[in-house]
């Protein structure tokens, strides 16, 4: 089955995932094997996934922690 | 002197936490710190009002701790904890936020991505960055909503579908349809920056390190 680039950008998401059903992921991959737009597309897309889950990217506040189990202090005393 | 303590589970913890020993909620809370946090900011936007909504959504946790029920796994009854509490929040300040509250159906169509050619990979480094760090929070931030949400559950804390669809009470159908769309917004937005930024050249950098 020969499918438009247009549909492959739909399954983008599950393809990456790994959860399209088996034939569908074959004609993805089909078309991915000689369509270099959708591979740029389906590889910038992991990318910028992986560069946004990086630890760096959103960090917590400075004192975010201390401040945090500072309060749970003062709760944990005043409920004893 | 503390006999060392064994490596014990979280439903362990919590036993123990509710037996009296609460000094253990510390250690309880300190791997989902940052992951209550993310979910806060996702809601409040700014840093001050999410670390408030943190520590709230902690200390009622804490008050609660013995409604947990075991069926659903501590993080996520904690992140819908931090929903919860920012939400209200968010009414409390009475700012109008309607995607929000009264979440839209997801409507039809697709997100165009942006087309490229070929893709040069990008390194992780690249994020040490401030220019390139700061691209990439706006553009989540800037992320409607709804996706937003369900992006930073799946791919910044990663979650599972079936977690992400609990916490946010909304179906599997629409956190994947939600999250591919979230996640094609940003190639549709990033895709474009991150390119010239990756072809900026490295030599520069190499005179500070």
């Amino acid at each position: 089955m020969v499918i438009e680039c247009k549909h492959v950008w739909n399954y983008i998401s599950e393809y990456l995932d790994g959860t399209l059903p088996e034939a569908t992921r074959d004609t993805v991959q089909k078309h991915l094997e000689h369509c270099e737009i959708c591979s740029a597309i389906l590889d910038s897309t992991r990318n910028i996934i992986i560069l946004t889950a990086d630890d760096r990217v959103f960090e917590l506040p400075v004192g975010f922690s201390e401040r945090l189990h500072a309060r749970i202090d003062s709760e944990l005393t005043s409920t004893k | 002197m503390q006999p060392s303590t064994p490596i014990r589970s979280e439903a362990e913890i919590i036993a123990a936490i509710l037996a009296g020993d609460t000094q253990l909620y510390h250690e309880l809370i300190r791997p989902h710190e940052r992951s209550v946090y993310m979910m806060a900011l996702s809601f409040m936007k700014n840093e001050a009002d999410a670390e408030d909504v943190a520590q709230e959504a902690f200390i009622k946790a804490f008050r609660n701790l013995s409604t947990f029920r075991g069926d659903a796994k501590f993080s996520t009854w904690l992140i819908s904890i931090t929903l919860n509490e920012a939400r209200s929040r968010l009414r409390r300040q009475s700012i109008v936020r309607m995607q929000s509250l009264d979440e839209p159906p997801d409507e039809e169509g697709t997100v165009s991505p942006a087309l490229l050619r070929d893709w040069r990979e990008i390194p992780s480094e690249t994020v040490e960055r401030e220019e390139v760090r700061t691209l990439i929070q706006r553009a989540v931030e800037t992320l409607p909503e709804i996706y937003r949400q369900v992006f930073l559950l799946r791919d910044v804390e990663e979650l599972d579908v079936n977690e992400t669809a609990q916490a946010l009470s909304i179906s599997i159908s629409n956190v994947k349809v939600r999250l591919h769309r979230a996640r094609m917004m940003l190639q549709k937005e990033l895709a474009p920056q991150l390119k010239t930024v990756n072809r900026a050249p490295k030599r520069r950098w190499l005179l500070w390190s």
